[in-house]
């Protein structure tokens, strides 16, 4: 990185705080990074739905609470349709604030599906954000539709890893016709928090993809927090993209071709992987990366 | 932190002070601790961008210090530092 750049990087990151210490994640937490850039980008007129996740935790054990705005802890599996709720008595108020729903993986990739489903066919003026930890990590590491291929879980061990791919939310929330979705990384702080303040401009359901690192549960130093995505997006594991209207656009098409190899090695979920089985995941990147430069040459999908 | 009482709880399990996090000290949890060398320092404010527990003190656009009461050594800072102002150490080492 040169020196202009950090001080952009510098510019583009809001000062104030909105997410205050005290916060009980693990050291190194991905999450709790996210919420912090989160709120600085979409300010003090926010509201937060947050349904059972990590993050039902992170804010604070009763009574406490480590946000500067109004929370709403719910139950798993309605995240987005309480902020839809939320968002209409704001309107009948004519309160002009943003609705944030914030949830992880499981209440995104499988519990949520559903609320989530519903409130971006009738195209709520909310943002929902998915952070994605890749399993059910505040209950003990279980396997969600979110953990990818090959990896270690609790409920997948080393001799029986998961073997099913990881679920495609961007393209099922693409297939929705909503106006803004993006996928996004705690290791690219400045993209997260420009493609956030884009979001907050449009109006209907914005939907983010959020990589966010687990230390705890990815078996992998808390110091590599912010290391991991970037190898993740270098690797082409997981593309930084975004979907606006109908039209892809690829934010980061990295010039080298780093084997994925170098993104597994490090994390103690994929130590027992075998050479046959890296290369698997090794073509099922490559394919699912292809596919994607075609989307983006198609121009306008819907 | 005193424990509240039921007969004390709002309903619902209202929480009306936004940001009464501060009162849990999650200092306690560290075991490895970051030391800032200030003559290294060049305020690039990198380690701030990136400390997920907000706990680098800035004021006025430079680094004031870290909040030993908050940082759970994670050693995020020490790694991003470009300049290796922040060196992690053993707790209770210093």
């Amino acid at each position: 990185m040169s020196k202009s750049e950090k001080k952009m990087m510098r510019a583009t990151i809001p000062e104030e705080e909105y997410m205050f210490p005290g916060t009980v994640d693990c050291q190194g937490c991905g999450a709790a990074y996210a919420m912090r850039l989160a709120l600085k980008a979409l300010g003090p007129q926010t509201m937060v739905v947050i349904p059972a996740c990590c993050w039902s935790i992170i804010a604070g054990p009763f009574p406490t609470s480590a946000l500067k705005m109004p929370i709403y802890h719910t139950a798993f599996e309605t995240a987005a349709a309480v902020a839809s709720g939320l968002k209409a008595g704001l309107n009948i108020r004519e309160r002009d604030a943003t609705v944030l729903a914030w949830a992880g993986d499981g209440g995104t990739f499988d519990i949520g599906v559903q609320a989530l489903s519903a409130a971006a066919e009738r195209d709520e003026d909310i943002i929902y954000v998915c952070y994605d930890n890749e399993a059910y990590m505040n209950t003990g590491i279980q396997r969600s539709s979110a953990t990818p291929w090959g990896a270690w879980t609790t409920t997948t061990p080393r001799k029986h890893p998961k073997d099913r791919p990881k679920k495609n939310m961007m393209e099922i929330m693409a297939a929705h016709k909503i106006p803004y979705v993006a996928s996004a990384t705690v290791g690219h702080p400045e993209d997260f928090v420009r493609k956030l303040k884009k979001a907050k401009e449009i109006r209907g359901t914005r939907f983010f993809h959020v990589l966010a690192t687990c230390p705890t549960g990815w078996r992998s130093p808390p110091e590599l927090m912010l290391e991991l995505p970037r190898l993740a997006v270098e690797t082409r594991v997981f593309p930084l993209y975004e979907i606006e209207n109908g039209v892809y656009s690829i934010n980061r098409k990295p010039k080298q071709n780093i084997p994925v190899a170098e993104y597994l090695k490090v994390q103690g979920r994929f130590r027992h992987l075998t050479d046959q089985q890296i290369q698997y995941i090794q073509d099922h990147v490559d394919e699912t990366w292809e596919l994607l430069l075609k989307k983006e040459k198609l121009g306008r999908l819907f | 932190m005193k424990e509240k009482g039921w007969k004390e709880c709002l309903w619902g399990g209202l929480i009306v002070d936004a940001g009464n996090s501060v009162l849990y000290k999650t200092g306690d949890w560290r075991s490895q601790k970051p030391i800032r060398d200030e003559k290294k320092c060049t305020d690039c404010l990198q380690c701030w961008i990136m400390c997920p527990d907000a706990a680098i003190k800035v004021k006025d656009g430079k680094v004031v210090g870290i909040d030993y009461d908050y940082c759970k050594g994670c050693g995020i800072c020490s790694k991003v530092c470009p300049f290796d102002a922040i060196e992690m150490k053993e707790e209770g080492e210093q």
